[in-house]
């Protein structure tokens, strides 16, 4: 073995490695063939396939979000604004240690606990390579020392982003409305599409209602990107279309004066122009900021806006159902003359009180008696009897029917969202909600506009309105004209819905009897001011809220403030040719008349009267005694 | 012979002329053919380099002079006799087994991986020694015994091989192990070893492997995982070989253009001047650049066999055709890493990747198989 180990056969082993070697070759030979048909297979045959995925990773389509449109007052007074607002960006695909470099902002920028662990909760919903904001609307000054320190943060960048802003705040809100990020049920009925650059959307008023014309086009920019995202050139560009500007019918400065003028009572005021519809102020108190709802509320402070007294979020003049009182003794008093159920010759004795036949019941009055009444003197005085009478005569059919000839109890079609439809009750509604019969006494109580009857400031509003006109009805709107991203206006035409038709004669007696209202001594809206140097045709309105006397003055100081009387105040102004229809509800308080008077100032003189006040101003203009009892 | 008659020797004026012209060559110790083959290849390389490394002339400059000291390292190995390597071949052995375990406890020493050793300003890896070394010593171990080797001398051959192998994947540099393990193979393979051995050695393997991949490092069972399936990690671990098979596909038959690959200068490949350059002249030269540059490996493999089979010794013939397979194998290796039929090894496409001590190593190979082919007439005569 040994030996046989010593000795090498040269010519064997030779040729042993020539063969090797061929095998070799052969081998490597099927490895190159391999890689050829690979190669082929890849480059050739699936060549298309490779071309089109290598296409989408440059390619990328980045869409451009629109401006959004402005909305301005009728006076061209800006009530929502684009506002550049400055974002703090992280990048933590380009940051090596996060924790640190936010540590390091902190020193120069503050951002607090809160904004850092909004950060990590939503840090993870991004690509490494997207931005991920860490705090919103920085300061100029903030802005400003950042860009000096930017070099020390890579990866950390600034913003500039369009975010709505309401410089009136609080006056507008519940018109105007605002925008929110949208939310996820949002997200599904949009168009996505055209949101794929929108971050905000109209949430309430005319924000949600014009969404779609305030918004505008997305526009979209093909662009090549790198691994990275980062956009390496623009290739084609389709410009976004903005939203179009919304001009308000909203006179601001009324709206301010008629908050104002309701503060700090809780109520609402609706002011429209009746011979177009346009509402001129609907104003609410108390209201809220519609600013950092933008934003975004914490949880907190919207619960706190929620639990807030009054309800700042309640948007009285198309949410607020009330009782419209003797406010509907107008409309009950055309209807029935209209009808010949009475007619102005005829009178009542009122004791006080009214009784249907065969019943013990009393229905009082708000004062111990009116002695001899008719139509006139019963919408001056407000004369309950009278219309507890009259409604009886005409059954809850026919009143209803007269209730709805001026717009109750069917929503008015504001261009709003979220309006409701008041309450003009049957005995089919109330046998199908409450499951009682409906009683005469039901009747009765409606004839003076209590009881189950309600009705929205805004709805009282366009009834007065029609009636200031005669009887012609307009759609109120609070959108006078819309101009495009061309400039292209399109104006709100003053739209009659119908005609309510009654005769001269009956309009006049009406409106005679509402000019008393404020102008005579016996009127019960003298509150209003009998010296007012344009005429005005009115009605107050009282409303129980719980089963108060509703000449309750004399004991008004023992009674908690939440259940005090409502009361209620519509009228127009100049009687021969109206500008100006108002109603006025004002909760728990009197105050209603002098809020219509201020506003009614305002829009026709542009001055607030100095001289009218809450509190002094009954005594000074009678002085008679007898006014303490009568208030509405 | 060259005091031969005329009428014995037809055109023997003519044949002298390039008998000289050879002797010329042969005297520098320098084989034109692969001379001239070497130098297609690095420039195609620098070529595909400039459009790799985005037009950075630095990278390209920097690769020129790597490729420069290649050059001039082979020149100067090419000028040692083989029977310099063969009494070398031992030492420079102990010496790299040596250095591969000092690398080692350094490495543990600090922390992590560690895979060169710093000589004052000069770092290298002596792994790149290893892949000269492994060869050298078992084409001298087994110079003088008969081949067929005995199961003595392949139980011997084994352990050498495992060894400096195991210490290389261990640092971990996986792609090295294989290609210096590789290279001690084919020495064995070369010198006769029976396919019987071989067979069942493949065997053993194949039934080893689910222990084997418990003892990887998790990355490079990754790689595997990845390699089988790429889809299972798009954005990570697969992203490597999904963007470089875009790469290649989209290049189609005539490429992007040189320079206009996308794929590559919008970096959604990585590494592509490194490992993955390949993919990057695969989407801009298309499949003619990729059939030719393989053409010239294939070259360049012709040239090298041929010069394996003409030397004498077993120790030459071993040693030089062992070091040709390597190289052409670390290229069939990375380019099927990066067309996706082999899983991703950190294994450069020679002379063509960007990277310094790989190429001097390779040039080396080249230096030390030309000294075997133009010294053997010498030793013959």
């Amino acid at each position: 073995m040994k030996k046989k180990l010593a000795i090498k056969d040269h010519r064997l082993e030779t040729r042993l490695f020539i063969k090797r070697i061929w095998a070799l070759v052969a081998f490597v030979a099927v490895v190159v063939v391999c890689i050829i048909v690979r190669l082929f297979y890849l480059q050739i045959l699936e060549h298309k396939f490779y071309s089109t995925l290598s296409d989408q990773n440059l390619l990328s389509i980045i869409p451009i979000g629109p401006k959004r449109g402005l909305i301005y007052d009728r006076n061209g007074v800006l009530l929502a604004d684009n506002k550049a607002s400055y974002t703090l960006e992280l990048i933590p695909s380009k940051i090596d240690n996060l924790q640190h470099t936010i540590t390091e902002l902190g020193k120069i920028i503050y951002i607090s606990p809160r904004d850092i662990d909004i950060f990590t909760k939503i840090a993870h919903q991004y690509h490494p390579f997207q931005p991920i904001p860490i705090k919103y609307k920085l300061s100029e000054q903030e802005v400003d020392q950042f860009l000096v320190n930017q070099y020390k943060f890579p990866g950390v960048k600034i913003e500039a982003t369009l975010i709505r802003d309401y410089p009136l705040g609080a006056t507008t809100s519940n018109v105007v409305g605002y925008v929110g990020r949208i939310n996820a049920s949002e997200l599904q009925a949009l168009n996505t599409n055209n949101y794929s650059a929108s971050h905000y959307i109209g949430k309430v008023g005319i924000e949600k209602q014009y969404e779609s014309t305030l918004h505008g086009e997305v526009g979209t920019s093909w662009v090549e990107i790198d691994a990275s995202g980062h956009t390496v050139r623009h290739l084609i560009q389709h410009p976004a279309r903005a939203g179009s500007t919304i001009y308000l019918t909203i006179d601001s400065k009324l709206q301010e004066v008629a908050t104002a003028a309701l503060a700090p009572e809780h109520g609402a005021v609706v002011a429209i122009e009746p011979n177009t519809g346009e509402i001129l102020a609907m104003a609410t108190n108390p209201n809220y900021d519609p600013n950092p709802f933008v934003m975004g509320l914490s949880a907190d402070k919207y619960e706190a806006l929620v639990k807030a007294d009054g309800n700042p979020l309640f948007n009285r003049p198309i949410r607020g159902q009330f009782a419209a009182a003797s406010t509907v003794k107008p409309f009950i008093a055309l209807a029935s003359l209209d009808e010949g159920i009475v007619n102005t010759q005829y009178t009542i004795n009122d004791p006080g009180f009214f009784m249907l036949p065969n019943s013990h019941h009393k229905f009082h009055d708000w004062q111990p008696g009116h002695g001899r009444v008719d139509i006139s003197k019963a919408i001056m005085e407000s004369c309950d009897t009278y219309f507890y009478n009259l409604a009886t005569k005409m059954g809850i059919e026919r009143l209803d029917a007269a209730l709805r000839r001026f717009g109750f109890g069917q929503a008015t079609g504001v261009d709003m969202p979220e309006e409701l439809p008041g309450l003009v009750p049957t005995p089919e509604w109330k046998q199908a909600s409450r499951g009682q019969r409906w009683y005469t006494g039901d009747t009765v109580i409606t004839g003076i506009g209590q009881g189950f009857l309600l009705s929205t400031p805004l709805q009282l509003a366009v009834s007065t309105a029609t009636l200031a006109e005669r009887g012609l009805h307009y759609q109120p709107h609070l959108v006078r004209k819309i101009t495009d991203n061309d400039g292209v206006t399109t104006t709100t035409q003053p739209m009659m819905i119908e005609q309510v038709h009654i005769s001269p004669y009956v309009w006049q007696t009406v409106i005679n009897a509402m000019q008393k209202v404020v102008t005579d001594i016996h009127g019960t809206g003298e509150y209003f001011g009998r010296y007012a140097d344009y005429s005005v045709a009115a009605k107050t309105g009282t409303a129980q809220v719980r089963g108060n006397d509703r000449n309750e003055e004399a004991v008004q100081t023992n009674i908690p403030k939440k259940f005090r009387n409502n009361h209620l105040f519509i009228a127009f102004a100049p009687v021969s040719h109206p500008k100006i229809a108002i109603a006025v509800v004002v909760e728990h308080s009197a105050k209603a008349a002098i809020v219509a008077r201020k506003v009614m100032d305002y829009y026709l003189h542009k001055t607030v009267p100095r001289t009218l006040s809450a509190a002094n101003r009954p005594t000074q203009l009678t002085g008679t005694g007898k006014t303490f009892e009568k208030s509405s | 012979m060259k005091n031969l008659p005329n009428y014995l020797y037809p055109n023997y004026e003519d044949r002298l002329k390039k008998r000289i012209q050879r002797w010329r060559w042969q005297s520098l110790h320098i084989d034109p053919v692969l001379i001239i083959c070497l130098l297609c290849l690095s420039a195609t390389g620098l070529f595909i380099l400039y459009s790799a490394s985005n037009q950075n002339n630095q990278t390209v400059l920097a690769q020129g002079l790597r490729i420069g000291l290649g050059f001039l390292v082979m020149i100067g190995l090419a000028q040692i006799p083989p029977r310099r390597y063969y009494q070398w071949a031992p030492w420079l052995f102990s010496v790299g087994v040596f250095l591969l375990i000092i690398v080692l406890l350094l490495g543990k020493m600090g922390h992590g991986a560690q895979r060169w050793l710093a000589l004052g300003p000069i770092r290298f890896q002596p792994s790149e020694v290893m892949k000269l070394a492994m060869p050298m010593m078992l084409a001298w171990f087994l110079n003088d015994k008969p081949l067929p080797p005995s199961r003595t001398v392949l139980l011997l051959c084994t352990l050498l091989i495992l060894i400096p192998s195991l210490l290389v994947a261990k640092q971990p540099d996986l792609g090295t192990a294989i290609l210096i393990a590789m290279s001690g193979c084919f020495a064995l393979f070369l010198s006769g070893l029976s396919y019987k051995i071989i067979g069942s050695v493949i065997l053993l393997f194949t039934l080893l492997t689910p222990i084997l991949m418990h003892f990887m490092h998790d990355y490079q069972r990754d790689r595997v995982l990845t390699f089988l399936h790429p889809e299972r990690d798009p954005l990570g671990a697969g992203y490597h070989i999904i963007q470089s098979k875009i790469a290649i596909g989209s290049g189609g038959s005539l490429g992007k253009g040189w320079l206009q690959g996308t794929q590559s200068h919008l970096q959604f490949l990585p590494e592509h001047a490194t490992d993955f350059i390949f993919a990057v002249s695969g989407e801009e030269l298309g499949y003619i650049g990729s059939l030719i540059i393989l053409g010239l490996f294939i070259l360049i493999l012709a040239r090298l066999l041929y010069i394996s089979s003409q030397a004498q010794s077993t120790f030459t013939r071993l040693l030089s055709s062992s070091l040709s397979l390597t190289f052409v194998f670390c290229a069939l290796i990375n380019i099927g890493m990066v067309i996706g039929i082999l899983p991703v090894v950190g294994v450069p496409l020679p002379l063509i990747s960007y990277g310094g001590t790989s190429i001097v190593t390779m040039m080396a190979c080249f230096g030390i198989i030309m000294s075997i082919h133009t010294h053997k007439k010498l030793l013959s005569s």
